[in-house]
């Protein structure tokens, strides 16, 4: 009870100075060659304020894990990457939000636009009651990606090869994606998600409702994504945290407490609270 | 006696039936310390006790109000005076009616019932007896069973068992209320259809091209009996239905998608209760606003296009009868469309996909098949509509294609087939019951697809 | 991996996408605008028809609340009504009072003499304005000898006239000739008629005479028609509920009833009128056109209506309720009856009272058990017969006389003020009594 207590006080204790100057996020925000870059991000709920003051760049090839307890704007944050809390009601977001230099939220940003380049994995596996290649097929589809029905194929093909998929449903492409096992549902979306060749992939809690192997073998397939994209992933496993991310955010209480190398984070955190989930304290 | 004195004497009966059985009760046990010793609560020793006198003697009453006038009636005809002795039939009915309408002593005097005072009076004898033997039988049954009953009483009684295994035996027979009703129009309507059928041939009736029944009553006729052939009618019905739903479908389907993904939740709020006013709305009002609003507008919109409008043509049904099912097709849909995931939405939506995109190549398809189950369910209601179509549909069957003209519906026929005084036994009465049973049939087909479409469909996102 | 199955990878570069994605934005937002408001059409097309359907309706009705009179001089003379001495009750009832009223014309117009202009005349007064008289008389048998002045109902002829829903020639529906029309614009100059309150609207029955034709007939049967269904089908509908929602097994039997159930709250209802006509009346030999029967076939089809209600506000009582009930040893039935069905039963009676606005304005399956018939009398029993107010406005659609034709619109108000008031109880009872568990 009294280390809760002390913890909470030190929450109290780390909110952002007054007047909106720098957060007080502890380690180096930065990347070498960010894709996003994100200064003083909030966002409200009606009268919640979901996250506070929260600044972090996203590197071009790499993985940023985002860990921290339930309820601590995790979630909230990656999902500003690409504008799906426009589909909350009552949600706003202030601060700065750039995809490549470009403003996030800017009135010229495109949504549509802006999706096509940051996809999104989901924490449940969410495929389309279609036909496995008709899931893969539908962001080609709905961009005009393909003139062809063998381009179409090309990409369908490729996606679902990247996404380690192609060799278990190259039999049934023309099956219900709703058929397959929770694993390969997950990964169907991630190839879905790759078909349209985004540039960032955003991933929140992609392993929570799968088994120990189905999640390994998610984790392999990040791992290879990483070459080819700039991936943010919400997860609840620090194992699973510092098996995949090259770099660790650590959020508490809708701020970002710490953000730092992986090997660092879990070795020496710099911040008590981070130690104190890290080591299993609380979260 | 009259009827509610006796009603009034059995309460009182069961009443102390309850309040003597309960005290006994509680004195077997040794007063209110040996309470405990009781099987049940005092209480239910009382409704134990009640159950006995009211159950014979409310069965007794339901027998014999049924079987009693039948009976009495058996007894009067034999009495009859001469000139009406040898009636039969309808006009056998008349001659009662007017018997029983003098016994009321509300006769207005007229030569037949001048003739029938003495029977009625031999009437009015006969119910006062049945009345003071029913009364008496009545009364016996409620102190002998609520006698029996009372002399049962021990601690060792489990008189909650047996009162909680009757309330359980009324509640199962309350939920088989159902099955019975089906069952009963399904015989009423089959045993009048089997008797048309056998008056016209069954293939005549589904595939003859002609409907006429009107020529079937003409007594030169016998033998020849009218037309009968309902294929005009299915096309008719058919043809009504068709417009109902080229209205009510897209547009039925459009206001809950509207509703669903694009409203702001004010919005919503305001706009599903003025649909479940339309929904409320009794059909007769569309019928009457379909023959007396819509019909004459479309005449003078026809007349303004060179166009020929009947003025009880099939499209101004229709176009009616759909706004009618607008908001049973709309709410259907509200429903399926709100159950489907909002991870599918997301998972459209973050691949870039625009709102309509989402909503025509992800949410409707993830809710066809409860979509589906709405529409059969809409079509069911379409062909079962009779006051619109009774109202502003035409009566001559016809067979066309054309929604300009007018057609007549299987309801339509039914209807008039069956209002007005026609002897029960004609083809043409017995062709009303032919039609109900294809009516019932077709519904019941389209019915039952739907609910186990809808339900597989519920099932799959629960 | 086995490679020679699979086509050659092709990766789209990012800018690429972009570049495709920019070049087919315009068309798709395009597309997204016009589906959109193809949706916000159908809302307003659906309002906006509602909204004629009622306006068209109280527009043609709302005259109807007020009838055109005629202010007359009665001489109630035991002469003209044909009385002699010491006239009793009875012999009051039998005089001739239109004679009264005819008298009275004739004084207004001496200079109409001939026969067929004295019968033109009378036609602008009530052919029913004697029998209004003659109620008056009997309730105040002193007022004979007297000369009164009365408001008495002028023909629908006049009344539609008055009103101005016809014209006056017959190119304009008029149905009055000229001498006729003369003497209503000397009568109006006279201030002798006026529109007043059309009391016989609500208080008569049926009538072929649009000016003494009312509602209450039909309301009354409804009424009792609406009682004879409730007191049948909701006992018999909660019941039911209980059985399949508390007690039922899960087997094949009460599979098929609940489909049963299900497929009943579908069937048209013109069937259970064919089911009424087959069983009630023809095997029952019970009366035809009583609300009695009317409400025993409406009863069977609000039944599977009150059934899915009641089962859905049992559904709503969380077990815990269930669970505190046996854990202190309630046996299953007094669980049931002490503590879930009190908490059910607001549920309940708002699922009752829509199953009850359903039957009241449901008319076709009345057709079939003769509750069609023109009937005068305002019924007294549940045994009278009657017919009930949507069938009223049935056989009022179809007369032809103008007047009738304000009348229907005016009894569709009525109706769907009635349907209004229960409505409105249900939504009331249902947030007042709501409650989240």
């Amino acid at each position: 009870m009294a280390s809760r207590i002390s913890t909470t006080m030190d929450a109290a204790a780390f909110v952002a100075p007054a007047g909106g100057g720098e957060p007080g996020t502890v380690g180096d925000i930065h990347a070498s060659d960010p894709v996003i870059t994100v200064r003083g991000g909030n966002v409200h709920y009606g009268e919640t304020h979901a996250l506070k003051n929260v600044s972090l760049d996203i590197g071009r090839n790499e993985v940023v894990a985002l860990i921290g307890p339930s309820g601590c704007g995790k979630s909230t944050f990656i999902r500003c990457l690409n504008r799906m809390n426009d589909t909350i009601e009552g949600a706003r977001v202030t601060g700065e939000f750039r995809l490549d230099g470009q403003d996030i939220y800017a009135p010229e940003m495109d949504v549509v636009m802006l999706r096509t380049r940051v996809g999104m994995v989901f924490q449940k596996p969410n495929p389309f009651a279609k036909s496995i290649y008709e899931n893969v097929a539908y962001g080609p589809r709905i961009h005009g990606l393909a003139r062809s029905r063998s381009e179409l194929d090309d990409i369908v093909y490729g996606s679902l090869r990247r996404a380690g998929l192609l060799d278990e449903v190259k039999d049934r492409l023309d099956r219900p994606g709703t058929g397959l096992s929770g694993g390969q549902q997950q990964r169907l979306c991630i190839a879905r998600a790759i078909a349209v060749n985004p540039e960032v992939i955003l991933m929140d809690e992609p392993c929570s409702a799968l088994d120990p192997i189905a999640t390994a073998r998610i984790e392999d397939l990040i791992d290879e994504l990483s070459q080819n994209y700039a991936i943010a992933i919400v997860t609840h496993s620090m194992q699973q945290a510092a098996r995949v991310s090259r770099r660790v955010a650590y959020f508490h209480l809708g701020m970002l407490v710490e953000v730092g190398a992986t090997d660092k984070i879990f070795t020496n955190p710099s911040h008590r609270l981070t130690e104190d989930y890290v080591t299993g304290r609380f979260g | 006696m009259q009827f509610s004195t006796l009603l009034l004497i059995l309460c009182g009966l069961v009443v102390a039936s309850f309040v003597l059985a309960r005290r006994r009760a509680i004195a077997t046990a040794g007063g209110y310390k040996g309470i405990r010793s009781l099987h049940s609560l005092p209480a239910y020793y009382g409704y134990f006790a009640a159950m006995w006198a009211a159950g014979p003697a409310l069965l007794l009453l339901l027998l014999w109000s049924a079987a009693s006038d039948p009976i009495i009636m058996g007894r009067v005809v034999e009495v009859l005076p001469e000139p009406y002795r040898s009636i039969q039939g309808p006009e056998l009915d008349l001659v009662l009616n007017d018997v029983r309408v003098l016994a009321a002593g509300r006769g207005s005097g007229t030569e037949q019932q001048q003739a029938l005072q003495g029977t009625a009076a031999h009437y009015q004898s006969l119910q006062a007896a049945s009345r003071s033997l029913l009364a008496t039988l009545a009364i016996f049954l409620a102190l002998a069973g609520g006698l029996y009953a009372y002399r049962r009483i021990n601690p060792r009684l489990q008189a909650r068992n047996h009162v909680e295994r009757v309330i359980r035996a009324v509640l199962v027979g309350a939920s088989t209320i159902a099955v019975f009703t089906t069952l009963g129009i399904l015989l009423s309507v089959v045993f009048e259809a089997a008797r048309f059928f056998s008056r016209v041939p069954f293939h005549e009736f589904l595939f003859g091209m002609e409907w006429s029944p009107q020529t079937a009553i003409r007594a030169d006729q016998v033998g020849s009996s009218g037309a009968f052939g309902a294929v005009p009618l299915f096309t008719g019905t058919l043809l009504i239905s068709g417009v109902a739903m080229l209205v009510a479908v897209p547009i039925g389907l459009m206001i809950a998608i509207y509703l669903c993904e694009y409203a702001a939740p004010r919005v919503r709020a305001l706009v599903k209760p003025v649909l479940e006013i339309l929904a409320g709305i009794p059909t007769v009002v569309y019928g009457y606003f379909a023959a007396i609003t819509m019909a004459p507008l479309l005449r003078e919109l026809g007349q303004a296009l060179g166009l020929q409008v009947a003025s009880e043509s099939a499209l101004g049904v229709g176009l009616v009868m759909g706004v009618m099912i607008i908001p049973f097709v709309s709410s259907l849909s509200d429903d399926v469309i709100n159950a489907v995931p909002q991870s599918l939405r997301d998972g459209s939506l973050a691949l870039g996909a625009t709102a309509s995109e989402t909503i025509k190549r992800v949410v409707l398809p993830a809710a066809l098949p409860g979509i589906v189950g709405g529409v059969l369910l809409a079509i069911s209601r379409a062909i079962g509509e009779t006051m619109i179509v009774v109202m502003a549909a035409g009566l001559s069957a016809r067979m066309t294609a054309n929604p300009l003209e007018a057609v007549t519906t299987v309801t339509v026929q039914i209807v008039t087939l069956l209002v007005g005084d026609q002897e029960f036994d004609s083809s043409k009465t017995l062709a009303a019951f032919a039609l109900g049973l294809v009516l019932f049939l077709v519904t019941l087909l389209l019915n039952v697809v739907a609910l186990v479409v809808v339900r597989r469909y519920r099932e799959q996102y629960e | 991996m086995n490679t020679e199955l699979q086509p050659p990878d092709r990766n789209l570069a990012s800018a690429q996408v972009r570049q495709i994605v920019e070049a087919g934005l315009a068309r798709r937002y395009r597309r997204e605008r016009r589906f959109r408001a193809y949706g916000l059409l159908s809302v307003v097309s659906g309002v906006l028809f509602l909204g004629f359907l009622l306006a068209t309706i109280a527009l043609n009705g709302y005259s109807a609340f007020r009838q055109t009179k005629l202010q007359l001089d009665l001489d109630l003379d035991p002469v003209v009504l044909g009385l002699g001495d010491g006239a009793d009750a009875g012999v009051l009832a039998s005089a001739d009072y239109q004679a009264v009223v005819k008298a009275s014309l004739g004084r207004l117009f001496p200079q109409v003499v001939g026969r067929k202009e004295r019968r033109e005349l009378n036609a602008l007064v009530s052919a029913s304005a004697g029998y209004i008289l003659r109620d008056m008389v009997v309730a105040h048998p002193e007022l004979v000898g007297r000369r009164i002045t009365a408001w008495l109902p002028a023909d629908d002829t006049v009344d539609m006239l008055f009103k101005g829903r016809v014209g006056r020639g017959p190119d304009a529906g008029g149905q009055l000739n000229q001498a006729q029309l003369a003497w209503v614009d000397e009568l109006i100059a006279d201030g002798r008629i006026a529109l007043r309150f059309n009391t016989a609207f609500f208080t008569n029955g049926d009538s072929r005479e649009p000016e003494m034709a009312g509602i209450w007939g039909g309301t009354k049967g409804s009424f009792f028609m609406l009682l004879v269904t409730l007191v049948l089908s909701f006992p018999l509908g909660v019941s039911a509920a209980i059985y399949l929602e508390e007690f039922a097994p899960r087997n094949r039997w009460v599979d098929f009833i609940e489909v049963n159930i299900n497929n009943l709250a579908a069937v048209p209802s013109i069937v259970f009128g064919l089911l009424g006509l087959a069983v009630f009346i023809n095997f029952f030999g019970l009366p035809r056109s009583a609300p009695l029967v009317g409400g025993l076939v409406l009863s069977l089809m609000t039944l599977p209506v009150i059934i899915i209600a009641s089962r859905a506000a049992l559904r709503a009582v969380p077990p815990s309720v269930r669970e505190a009930a046996l854990g202190i040893g309630s046996s299953p039935m007094q669980m049931v009856f002490h503590h879930v069905l009190p908490l059910a039963m607001p549920g309940m009676l708002t699922g009752a009272i829509i199953g009850m606005a359903r039957a009241l304005g449901e008319s076709a399956p009345l057709l079939m058990v003769g509750m069609v018939a023109f009937i005068v009398d305002v019924p007294s029993t549940p045994l009278d017969p009657a017919t009930v107010l949507p069938v009223q406005i049935y056989l009022w659609a179809d007369s032809p006389e103008r007047a009738f034709a304000e009348r229907t619109s005016a009894a569709i108000l009525v109706l769907l003020g009635f349907l209004l008031v229960m409505n409105m109880a249900a939504v009331w009872l249902r947030s007042r009594f709501e409650r989240h568990w």
